[in-house]
């Protein structure tokens, strides 16, 4: 099936960044001061649970940025001598390969079964015409769409959520059992421990929101195997799966904005607080006159000069989604070298603050080298403050990624993106009768990710910030 | 009895929820009469402020009163509505606090702040605060009080804003005035500005004193009567005299030992052993019996009662019951080590004419526009295993002077030589090569390690950066050895800082500083933060240390009995310079600078009926940018002339160990 791995720049990158993260984690379970913290964190009712919903975004986007060429049949590949085609797609579009490629003609409305415009139809007895046609994917499998397609829906729907339900439980008890095998108890005891809200980690939270996504998932699954879920588009592609396109481009812009961004402010906030004098005042003026530049300016004229430089050397891109996918790489630079200012200036007012201290005073009377207390002494103690800033930008970014589409200079127009999506919605919202379920699908889907990011960042915002320890 | 303004019964409070809260306050009960001052003494962390603050009900969120009463007069506190509370609070019953600089907005002027609880609770002269402001100034003693209406916070300095504090707290007449810790974050000579204030006010307008505290000196010196609190209890209360002359409790007795004095000098002091206990725990026996060193059987089996002894006094010890194996606890001080260290040949240290200025930068270029002369000239010399005490008021550029040694500040001008080798100029490799041989202890223990490093990889930081102690095997046993020697268990190396208390943590940041086997050591008031119990545990060790190792200390202090204790010599500092030193029975027995006298006279003394005189310094240290033209001294001396206006005077030699610089000596 999968013939030959093709890995993009920004899925190089996704991998590294997963990497990272796990050392890190392992690195955080060895240390008190951040176990303890991220221990708060898996305590509250909202940090896990937003923790599951992310997590479900996370596992799309992972599964989206696993790209290779797809094998051909045989049977169509007659006398070629390459086995695969030029196409790169990915996992995550093998998964839902019907709803990639059941396209329509143009516009339909949500669980429609006809399209969203008057066309010309020839009837069989030769005459023609003018009524709204039947889909050809869409509620297909209905002889009588006007009657039946209400409880086809609703028997759908049900069956979506029984099997939500059941795979549910099923997930619980396993998981249950574990909790069981690792605390000693038996199985009865320990689930009524979670039932009863007994249990340190809120397990309780965790079924019920597992549970709730699973039956949207499966709900979500019944239906789009038999309809357009959330409609189709101009060209006729189904909104839903744009919708979830998109999850990779918007985590990818959060996440790998930040890894570009960390590195610049952590040094030079570092060292112009640690080394004040000429230092400071050199990165002080630089990020000055950085943040004066409007960053709108700045991304545009960077991303001008990528299409430029693109359209002049086109024969160096293989296909369009290695095109596309280095206009990402080059957005995420350009947002990162925009957004490093600001965590930059809160580490070099903390390092100012921490290398007054008593510690530091007396690493120096040890003769200890500047490098070394710089890693030693202040890096982990602004650590807190790296994490509060990378996952409170996350959601800011995933907002900017929307805007800058908007005015086209976010992405490339061929990838899917919220930005794009609501781009494209510009037009259609001025069509009459309104075409509005592109923006609903962008706007449902960004708004839950934006809003179990931020909800997520509060909780780890309260559990790190040394200021708000005491006050609970 | 009529003349009772507060009374208070099994007050309880309670901090935190769930299964352990901290029982803050446990029980107590006391009374306090009109026009008089009762203390509160007791050490951090036993529920002092939390019982002022549960009287004023301005408890923090998590703290709740489980039950008690407390009487005003003939007004139930905790009866009263919210509304009602609030005009009780600086009404009737007035409060100060610990730290005058954040205890006041400082975005309003002075007018504006006082004028608010004049408007609140002097309802006569509503319409003419102005006035009643100037009055209010004038009864706390501030000079010009018009000019100083106008004035914002940052202008004052921080006697005067403890001074405006007490004024706004008078502005409602109050009955009592709750008074937190009131000196403790000043200076001895502007502690003792304040402290005649309180009893020159409570005899003019006969309002009653609650002195919170854990300063013996304080209470010996304005109480009338006190009351000891531990872990939420009180376990002894007195009249001040009896108090001072026999505690009864084996704690209060064991707090009266700690306090390092001259008479105990060469001997140990001495100690409480261990730290208060946990208050999360509901106790069934006396909770000072782990660290009591008379208890007995049923010490452990059950809580003692409150015994009434005398007129209000009372104590909460068995002891009480069985007065016949009451053991005589007087002093007997330990001769075993005496002062075996004699003024010896060379001196380890030497310091000409050190001088660190810090520039001043003004404008768009940052231009110097002047100096801050924290350090300007200073000459002190320290022999091997010898010990001396640079005291002085804060910000006079004691700690600079330290610092300035350690190359950790640059120094501007002079020199400093160690062990014949000059410092001042010495940079990177060389300098780090002898950072060995000299380190520093910090006054804060919580800010002198990383919270985010093991105490084990803490104190092998030095032995690491200097490459000694071999490989990390034998460097960890030199950290165990080390935890050790200053009576720390071994299994603490893998703990982190803050699991220890704050006691323990200034054994760990001495240890640090062996470890790298220095010969001097700069202690920048190592004890300052630590209680009065635990100072005498780290004192002891020092002294121990320094007869072991023959180990040099520069002693950082502001602490006069500290001094007297452990110094072999003195130096005392006035902004940037200094004004006198020689040793420490000549400095301290007969002081020959007015600065001083002054200063040793504003100490205040336990052993009270002494007729002590102190002599009032007016106003503070003038600011080391701009120092008075000649003798720095001279605005705040009682006995300057004209020449003392005019220039420095030199520094003339008394004996051979003694120097003064003022003109009062002459050669």
């Amino acid at each position: 099936m999968i013939s030959q791995l093709v890995i993009l720049w920004t899925d190089a990158l996704v991998f590294l960044l997963l990497l990272f993260a796990t050392l890190f984690g392992i690195y955080a379970s060895r240390k008190a001061h951040l176990r303890g913290p991220w221990r708060q964190v898996v305590r509250n009712k909202v940090g896990v649970g937003t923790l599951v919903v992310l997590s479900f975004y996370l596992v799309v986007a992972l599964l989206d940025s696993v790209h290779f060429h797809p094998m051909l049949d045989r049977a169509e590949l007659k006398g070629a001598d390459a086995t695969q085609s030029v196409e790169v797609i990915s996992l995550f579009d093998r998964l839902v390969e019907g709803l990639r490629e059941r396209q329509e003609k143009t516009y339909s409305a949500p669980l429609a079964t006809r399209l969203y415009a008057k066309e010309n139809i020839e009837l069989p007895d030769g005459r023609v015409i003018r009524d709204f046609p039947r889909l050809t994917y869409g509620g297909a499998h209905l002889t009588d769409p006007d009657s039946e397609r209400l409880p086809d829906i609703l028997r759908l729907s049900a069956i979506g959520i029984i099997k939500g339900l059941v795979v549910s439980l099923a997930v619980a008890n396993v998981l249950i059992m574990l909790l069981a095998m690792r605390s000693g108890r038996s199985f009865g005891a320990q689930g009524r421990a979670v039932l009863r809200g007994a249990t340190e980690i809120p397990w309780k939270t965790v079924f019920y929101t597992l549970a709730l996504m699973l039956m949207l998932i499966f709900w979500s699954a019944e239906l789009a195997a038999k309809y357009h879920l959330l409609g189709t588009d101009k060209v006729g592609e189904d909104v839903f799966y744009q919708a979830l396109k998109s999850i990779r481009t918007g985590l990818l812009i959060g996440t790998l904005t930040t890894l570009v961004m960390l590195p610049a402010a952590i040094l030079l906030g570092i060292m112009a607080g640690y080394f004040r004098g000429w230092v400071d005042d050199i990165i002080q003026y630089t990020y000055t006159t950085l943040n004066s530049i409007p960053g709108v300016l700045l991304i545009a004229a960077a991303i001008l000069m990528l299409q430029i430089y693109m359209s002049n050397h086109a024969d160096e891109f293989n296909s369009l989604v290695e095109r596309a996918d280095l206009r990402l790489l080059f957005l995420v630079i350009i947002l990162g070298v925009t957004s490093w200012t600001g965590l930059c200036r809160l580490l070099r007012g903390e390092t100012l603050k921490l290398r007054e201290m008593d510690y530091v005073q007396a690493a120096t009377a040890f003769g200890v080298s500047n490098l070394k207390i710089i890693g030693r002494h202040i890096l982990p103690n602004v650590l807190h403050i790296v994490l509060i800033a990378v996952i409170l930008d996350f959601s800011g970014l995933v907002l900017a990624e929307a805007v800058l589409s908007y005015v086209n200079i976010g992405v490339d127009p061929t990838m899917n993106s919220w930005g794009n999506m609501i781009n494209s919605a510009r037009l259609e919202m001025a069509r009459e009768p309104i075409v509005w379920w592109s923006l609903a699908a962008a706007m449902i889907f960004m708004f839950s990710l934006v809003l179990a990011a931020n909800l997520f960042s509060d909780v780890v915002r309260d559990a790190f910030d040394p200021r708000l320890r005491g006050s609970r | 009895m009529t003349d009772v303004l507060l009374r208070v019964k099994g007050l309880k409070t309670w901090l935190g929820e769930g299964e352990n809260p901290v029982r803050a306050v446990d029980g107590v009960e006391f009374e306090i009469r009109r026009g008089e001052t009762f203390a509160l003494l007791g050490e951090s962390g036993c529920g002092k402020s939390m019982t002022a603050l549960s009287l004023m009900r301005l408890l923090p969120p998590s703290g709740r009163i489980i039950q008690g009463e407390a009487w005003l007069g003939g007004t139930s506190l905790f009866d009263l509505a919210e509304m009602d509370m609030r005009r009780e609070r600086g009404g009737r019953m007035g409060m100060i606090f610990q730290e005058p600089m954040t205890s006041l907005n400082a975005v309003r002027t002075v007018a504006d702040q006082i004028g608010e609880s004049v408007r609140l609770h002097d309802p006569e002269n509503r319409n003419d605060t102005r006035s009643r402001a100037v009055e209010l100034l004038k009864a706390v003693g501030i000079p010009d009080p018009v000019r100083r209406l106008d004035e914002y916070p940052h202008q004052l300095s921080g006697g005067m804003k403890q001074r405006v504090m007490i004024a706004m707290a008078l502005a409602g007449r109050p009955e009592l005035l709750i008074a937190d810790e009131p000196t403790t974050a000043l200076d001895v000579t502007i502690q003792a500005q304040v402290l005649a204030l309180l009893k020159d006010l409570q005899q003019k307008t006969g309002m009653a004193v609650l002195l919170i505290t854990h300063d013996l000196g304080v209470v010996s010196d304005v109480a009338d009567r006190v009351a000891v609190m531990y872990a939420g209890q009180l376990i002894e209360q007195a009249t001040t005299k009896r108090f001072i002359r026999s505690p009864a409790h084996p704690y209060s007795q064991k707090l009266f030992q700690s306090l390092p004095t001259s008479g105990k000098r060469g001997g140990r002091l001495a100690v409480i052993k261990g730290s208060v206990p946990k208050l999360t725990q509901d106790f069934k026996h006396c909770r000072f019996v782990d660290r009591c060193d008379q208890s007995m059987d049923i010490c452990t089996r059950s809580e003692p009662d409150w015994r009434e002894q005398g007129a209000g006094g009372g104590v909460r010890c068995h002891l009480e019951n069985y007065p016949d194996i009451r053991i005589d606890q007087s002093v007997t001080p330990d001769s075993a080590g005496t002062k075996a260290v004699h003024k010896s040949e060379e001196s380890l240290l030497e310091t000409r004419d050190l001088k660190v200025h810090f520039p001043i930068h003004k404008g768009v270029f940052k231009r110097v526009v002047g100096h801050v002369k924290a350090v300007d000239g200073v000459d002190i010399s320290i022999a091997p295993g010898r010990t001396l005490a640079l005291v002085g008021e804060s910000g006079c550029g004691k700690t600079t002077v330290g610092k300035g040694i350690l190359q950790l500040v640059r120094p501007t001008g002079g020199s400093a030589r160690f062990g014949g080798e000059e410092l001042t100029g010495l940079t990177g490799g060389a300098l780090r090569k002898r950072r060995s041989r000299m380190q520093i202890i910090f006054q804060d223990p919580v800010a002198s390690m990383n919270p985010r490093m093991l105490v084990g990889d803490i104190i092998a930081e030095g032995m690491q950066a200097q490459n000694i102690g071999g490989s990390a095997v034998s460097r960890r046993g030199r950290v165990l050895e080390l935890l050790e020697h200053v009576g720390l268990p071994a299994d603490a190396a893998d703990l982190y800082p803050n699991e220890f208390s704050g006691g323990q943590r200034q054994r760990i940041c001495i240890a640090r500083a062996l470890a790298v086997e220095p010969r001097f050591i700069v202690c920048d008031e190592p004890t300052s933060a630590l209680d009065v119990s635990v100072q005498a545990q780290i004192l002891n060790l020092l002294m121990d240390l320094q007869q072991e190792h023959r180990i040099s200390y520069l002693f950082i202090t502001h602490n006069i009995s500290v001094v007297s204790y452990l110094a072999h010599e003195v130096a005392v500092m006035y902004l940037g310079r200094i004004v006198e030193r020689g040793t420490v029975e000549e400095v301290l027995d007969s002081p020959a600078h007015p600065y001083t006298q002054a200063l040793l006279s504003a100490v205040p003394a336990i052993d009270s009926g002494s007729g002590r005189e102190v002599i009032r310094l007016e106003g503070d240290m003038p600011s080391p940018a701009t120092p008075p033209s000649g003798c720095h001294f001279h605005p705040r001396c009682l006995q300057a002339s004209d020449e003392c206006r005019e220039a420095y005077p030199v520094s003339v030699s008394l004996s051979d160990t003694r120097r003064v610089s003022c003109f009062k000596y002459r050669r």
